[in-house]
This record gives structure tokens, sequence and C-alpha cells, in this order.
């Protein structure tokens, strides 16, 4: 049987491959083309070298909307990260015997229920939670005699109450993630620590953070790549694509208005070209930053 | 929203292999297609007659989407169709409706299937100057020479409201059909205003006074929703400017012309609306979208509301009994305006358009020389309480009370009805700023220098950008 192995190997990996070449690879390769012409979005084009990219260094959107994606980028996998954590604990914490806080095993399918939805619709939820009047969810248990706050039609707050969305989206996966990751710790060395007088929160930082490390880094990535993104978000809750004052834009949302309403695919695809460097390079620098060796157990 | 959803769980799935992603922008090249244009599709033709002026294939299919919003779609499919198919009853029509117009429609452009008759509009329009220059539109000169279907003795565009070709015009060629005659103008309940014996203001200081009285009434007294129709205010803002100093203010900013923002009539009528949103605007508006503020109007929580006059139609769902639609001309920001107060901004808009690469550009040119026949017409009023660039086609017919006060501005406007402004269509980074800096002018204490400098610097950058195809008007 086993000179068959790899023809079943292959046999499995032809199709997944092939289409990951053509839909993604491809694509990238062909955004890469394009980002170097002058396309608009309907027709032909022709080449205009790296003209695209000079009208981006001028472009005083395109910078706002880096530094939001750079704030989203080290806010949003910290605090989604920290509550993650928190909360997985609390639900483990120390080792399976001693179990979680009353209830935890609800509460872990609770946590999960905001991965179920789609984004777009967990964008039209909070879009009416956010809403700017008495009609808004949050408003509308305020006092009567309150002025409505504005959240998204805050210049102030909106990216804020973005932010909050994606958070709320996400800690749910990784709740879960980092409780399979504790579960995974040896019931032994709890047990030892125990023993040995260690309180929770010493179990915490001298065992179960360091033993969850390699879990970490990973939500660190995946989280900072979502936060390179949050396109759905800004699209549906923002006042007018990016708005008030572009205080909600992002790359991605530049890159959508550009591509689909400016006629300006070509110039978008050079959006895109510096959006895949920037994530090329956060992913590197991050799984790079965190390397350490494994801690001896 | 699929294709962010979809890249969603691309982007783990990616990750998941080990394969690191950036956040998708591949969904951008998706788009791209083969550069052949379909230039080899075989396209129907037939031999042209009195009877068959375009030259269609009588036996050859045509296929039409149509964008299902405002308007809905049974004009379509319960009047143009059937009447289309009693002329050629061998052309199978296919029909179909979207909300994603260019979603649906662009990916098909490019790859040379595309319909053969396409109705242009709602939120996710394509850019049609754009489609104009990659030659997806075909020429509409031979349509609009055509006899009319059901008006003896006068061609397609002879039966049209002046104007109406013009529009759809790209540098000489007509390429568009506007075919809904839209007018704009301040949108009231009848009924609330004879109650508080509130008269129509046509004076700057009447229309404060007016609002004043509003305010203390409790009601907030001019809004618009600044999440997603923030152009409404634009268009009231650009009204105001045109009243000043004529169209032709509207023109030099339309043809980009150097200090065309900056034109003090511009900055009069800015000044005014900010003033007025300073005064009376309720900050939470500007997150609201024109669902909920175009309810509050109905629910007499707002008293005026800048619109066109697919607003009727549009709200005739959640139009309680107590609230009957009326709408006024903008009243004269100075006592020095160039134009008098009767003054109306009514345009052919709502673009449907044949396109040149399809299989049958000639059977969607016959489609929409079916819609501008005045049967057709007349029945497309009656659905949807527009009027239609098909001269007096509703003349004699009882329309809604909305609609007939439209009409009614209309005449009282006498000659002085002007189209407006078509940077919004032609240049669409123009139209995003200006919605924008509406917004900021009305919402955010109301900085007219401030209005006129950003749309001026705006207006710069599309005229310095190369790869923007530039449209000039006279």
């Amino acid at each position: 049987m086993r000179h068959g192995k790899y023809p079943f190997i292959i046999g499995f990996l032809v199709v997944p491959l092939a289409l990951y070449l053509v839909f993604v690879v491809g694509a990238y390769l062909q955004m890469f083309q394009l980002s170097l012409t002058d396309w608009s979005g309907y027709g032909g084009f022709t080449y205009i070298g790296v003209e695209n990219f000079q009208k981006l260094w001028d472009d005083s959107v395109f910078w706002i909307a880096l530094r939001h994606n750079l704030y989203l980028l080290i806010v949003m996998p910290i605090v989604t990260i920290a509550l993650a954590l928190f909360f997985a604990f609390l639900l483990n914490s120390g080792g399976k015997k001693a179990g979680g806080v009353w209830g935890s095993k609800v509460y872990r399918v609770i946590f999960f229920f905001p991965q179920l939805l789609a984004l777009a619709i967990v964008a039209v939820i909070f879009g009416r939670v956010f809403g700017s009047d008495k009609s808004g969810m949050i408003n509308g248990l305020l006092p009567q005699s309150w002025t409505p706050w504005l959240f998204l039609a805050d210049e102030r707050w909106a990216l804020t109450c973005i932010l909050v969305v994606l958070v709320w989206q996400a800690v749910g996966f990784y709740v879960v993630l980092f409780s399979a990751g504790m579960g995974s710790i040896a019931e032994e060395i709890y047990e030892a620590a125990a023993l040995d007088g260690a309180t929770k929160v010493t179990l915490f930082f001298k065992i179960t953070l360091p033993l969850l490390w390699d879990t970490l880094q990973v939500a660190w990535v995946y989280l900072g790549i979502a936060a390179f993104d949050a396109f759905a978000l800004v699209n549906i809750m923002s006042v007018n694509h990016g708005g008030p004052n572009n205080s909600t834009q992002v790359l991605s949302m530049q890159i959508y208005l550009n591509a689909f309403q400016n006629s300006q695919a070509g110039y978008a695809s050079a959006l895109g070209v510096v959006l895949f460097f920037l994530t090329l390079t956060f992913a590197a620098l991050t799984l790079r930053v965190t390397r350490r060796d494994a801690v001896a157990a | 929203m699929s294709v962010t959803t979809d890249r969603r769980t691309l982007l783990r799935r990616a990750a998941a292999v080990g394969l690191v992603a950036a956040p998708g922008v591949s969904f951008l090249s998706a788009c791209a297609g083969s550069d052949d244009n379909g230039d080899d599709t075989k396209q129907a033709t037939g031999t042209k007659s009195a009877d068959n002026p375009l030259g269609i294939d009588p036996k050859a299919g045509i296929e039409i989407v149509i964008f299902d919003g405002g308007l809905g779609t049974k004009y379509a499919t319960d009047v143009d169709t059937p009447l289309y198919n009693s002329k050629w009853p061998d052309s199978k029509v296919t029909y179909s409706a979207t909300q994603q117009v260019a979603t649906t429609i662009k990916p098909r452009l490019n790859s040379g299937t595309a319909p053969d008759m396409i109705n242009n509009s709602g939120s996710d329009i394509m850019d049609f100057g754009a489609i104009v220059k990659a030659g997806q539109a075909a020429d509409l000169s031979d349509l609009f020479a055509a006899p009319s279907l059901d008006i003896a003795g006068k061609t397609v565009a002879e039966t049209l409201v002046p104007g109406a070709v013009q529009q759809g015009t790209y540098d000489g060629k007509p390429f568009a059909v506007n075919y809904s005659f839209t007018v704009f103008g301040l949108w009231y309940n009848k009924k609330l205003f004879a109650k508080n014996n509130w008269t129509i203001p046509t004076t700057w200081a009447d229309f404060t006074a007016l609002l004043d009285k509003i305010k203390a009434a409790g009601i907030t007294p001019f809004s618009y929703a600044g999440a997603n129709a923030s152009y409404y205010m634009v268009r009231a803002i650009m009204t105001s400017a045109a009243k000043i100093g004529t169209e032709q203010v509207l023109k030099d900013i339309d043809n980009l012309k150097p200090g065309a923002w900056t034109n003090d009539a511009v900055k009069q009528a800015a000044a005014a609306w900010g003033e007025i949103g300073k005064k009376y605007a309720n900050p939470s508006h500007l997150g609201l979208k024109h669902t909920e503020v175009q309810l509050q109007q109905n629910q007499d929580k707002v008293a005026f509301y800048p619109c066109g006059s697919w607003l009727e139609n549009e709200q005739a769902a959640s139009t309680p009994a107590g609230f009957e639609y009326a709408m006024m001309a903008l009243p004269s920001v100075t006592a020095s305006d160039k134009l008098p107060a009767t003054a109306i901004n009514a345009a052919a808009g709502e673009i449907y358009f044949a396109a040149a690469k399809s299989k049958n550009p000639q059977g969607g040119k016959e489609y929409l020389r079916t819609m501008l026949s005045k049967k057709a017409a007349l029945e497309f009023t009656k659905l949807t309480k527009s009027l239609t660039v098909v001269a007096g086609a509703a003349d004699g017919v009882t329309i809604s009370p909305g609609l007939t006060s439209a009409n009614d501005a209309l005449g009282k406007a006498g000659q002085d009805v002007f189209m407006g402004y078509l940077f919004d269509t032609w240049y669409k980074k123009l139209d995003d700023a200006s919605r924008e800096a509406a917004n900021q002018l009305f919402f955010k204490g109301g900085d007219a220098q401030k209005f006129c400098d950003t749309m001026e610097a705006a207006s710069q950058a599309v005229a310095k950008d190369s790869s923007i195809t530039k449209f000039t008007r006279s």
C-alpha cells in the first residue's frame, strides 16, 4: 500500500491547490500588474509605470486610512487577546479538575455565537445598536431627557465604535482557541503548583501564559490581518462610506471606493499592493519578534 | 456583501494551510476579466424597414436588467415587456432585476456577455462616464432619430422634454436614455402646514422665520439623512447657487473650471445653508439613513426634506393618512438672485442604456423605443408616481398629490426650469467629496469658506488627474 500514498495525497491536494493558485495567487499577481496601469474598471488599459504609487504618496486620505489601520492593528489584538485570555481562564481556571466558573460550558457556547453570524449581519445589527438618535438601542435605553450620543456620527468616537464591534465579533473565537490550548496543558503542572501554594493569578502568569505562547502568537497574526481589513463593518456601519470626515476611513474601504465607485481600478490595485506588503511585513515581524524557545515544562 | 464574508473564510483557510495572506484584494482583479471585449460576439441584426426602423432581428431574444429600487419593477414586467412583445412576439425577453447593479453587470460587461438593455441606478450604480469611455454603451443616435412608436409623425427625440437627449449625451453622442423626469424641491406635509397656518416662503427671511416657528412647535424644521443621502443636500446647495448666479455657475463646476467652487454664488449658497444647519440641524441625523429621516418626516417630526419627486412613491407604504406630500421651490437666497424664486431644478434621471457589446444591442434599443412610447410612459407615471421625459404623456390624467404639486411648481417656473449639474455622474470622486463637504457644512457648524475650498481642491485634483476621462458641457 505504501507506494499508493503519494497519488492519494496528491489527489486530495490538487483541487484545493489549483483553486488557491487561480483565485488567490493568480488574482494577486494580476493586481500587481494592474497597479501599473490606468485601468478604469471597464474595458482596456495602458501601462503608466509607478504613477499610481506617486499619486498614492500625495493622497492625504491614504495616510488617514493608514493611520486608522495602524490604530486598529495595535488596539484590536491587545484588547481581544486580553479579553479572550481572561474569559478562557475563567472558563478553565487552572486545569480540568478545578473546572471553570459556574456554568462555564454554557458560556463557551454563548461566547462562540458572534462567530456564527456573517460579518455583514453583525454590522447591520450594531448599526442599530449605535443608532445616533432615540431609535438606536443604546440611546433608546438612556433616559428620555438625555441628549442622544452620536456614536458613529461623531468623528471622535466613530472608529472606536467599529473597534468595539470588531472585538465583540472576534473574542469568542479566541476564547475557544485559548480554551483548547489551556486544555492541553498537563494537569500535573497545575496540581504541583497548587500544592506549592500558588494562587490562581500566579498559575495564570507562571504556567498558563508561557505554555500558551504559540497559540497567542497565531492569534496575534490572525487578529492583525483582521485589523488590516475591517472592510465590511466600515462599509455598512460608517456614515457616508468611511465618514464622517474620513474618521473611519481604512485602506480596504479606499480600495473598494476607488475600484468600484471612482472607476480607478489601477489606483485601487496600487493601494492593494501597499496593503499586501504591509500585511506581509506585519506577519513576518510578529512571528520574528515573538519567537522564543519552547518553554521547558 | 458576500464578497467580504467569503474573503474572511478564505483568509482563515489560507492561514490554516500555513500560507500568509494579506487582507483580500484579490477581488479587485477578479473582475478584470479578459481584454477581448467580446468584439467577436455575433450580434443580431435584421433588415431595416418603416416598421422596423432599428433593423432588429425579430426572432432574436433580448435580455434586460432592471434596478429594483424606488420605482419598483412592475413597469417593466407589466407594461414595457408585454408592449414590446405585442409588436415582436417571436423575440423572447429575458428579464431580471437587481439591487446591486455594478456587482451584477460590471463583470458581464468586462467578459463580453453584457445584457442588451440595462437600468443603471441605485447605490451600487456604475460610473456611466467610464462605461462610455470604455465603449460599452451603444450609440443611441439611431434610436432618437427613429419614429416614435405611437406618436405619429415625430421621431423619438421630438417626443421628449427639452434637455432629455442632451443629458445622456457625452461629447456629442447620445448614449443614455434618462427616462424619469425628476422635479427637485423641498418636500413637506401639506396637511401639517395647513393645520398650523404655515405659508410657503419665497424669500430667505420668510423661510428662516417659518423655520423658527416650526422649531418652536417642537419639530425639526429642516433635515436630511447624513449617513447615505447627503447628495440631497448637495442638490439643495447647488440649486441655491444656480438661483443666485444662474445655471452657468453649475456649468462651470461641471467643466472643472478653476475657481468654479469659490464663485460668490456658491459661497453665498453655502453660507445660507450652513446657517440653516447651524441653527436648525438635529446632529443625530448625521448618523441616520434616508429611510429613517423620511419616516420621521411622515411622523411629522421633520418639516422640510430636500428631495426629488421620487420621494412620494418611495414612501408610499409608510405614509400615514394625515400626511399629504407637497413640494415647494427653494426660496430666493438674496434679493438680487438672478433666477426668480419660482425657478426649479428638474432633470431627466434614471439611466437606461443599450450595451454596445451585447448579443442584441439593436433589440435593446427597440426595448428603449417601446419605453419611450406614450402608452408606456403614461403607465410608468401611474405605477411609479414619477413623470417621464416623454413630453405631456401624463397630461389630463389624475396623478398623486405630491406629483401634482411638483407639476404645478413646474408650471409656475415657466421658462426657469434648469437641468442642474452633471459632475456627480461624470466624476464619482467629486460626487463623494461633495457629499462629505455637505455633511460638514450642515452638521458641523456651517463653514461656507471651508466648503468652497474643500470642493475647489477636490475639483482641481480631478482636473489634474489624467486617468479620469473629462467631459464638458455648454
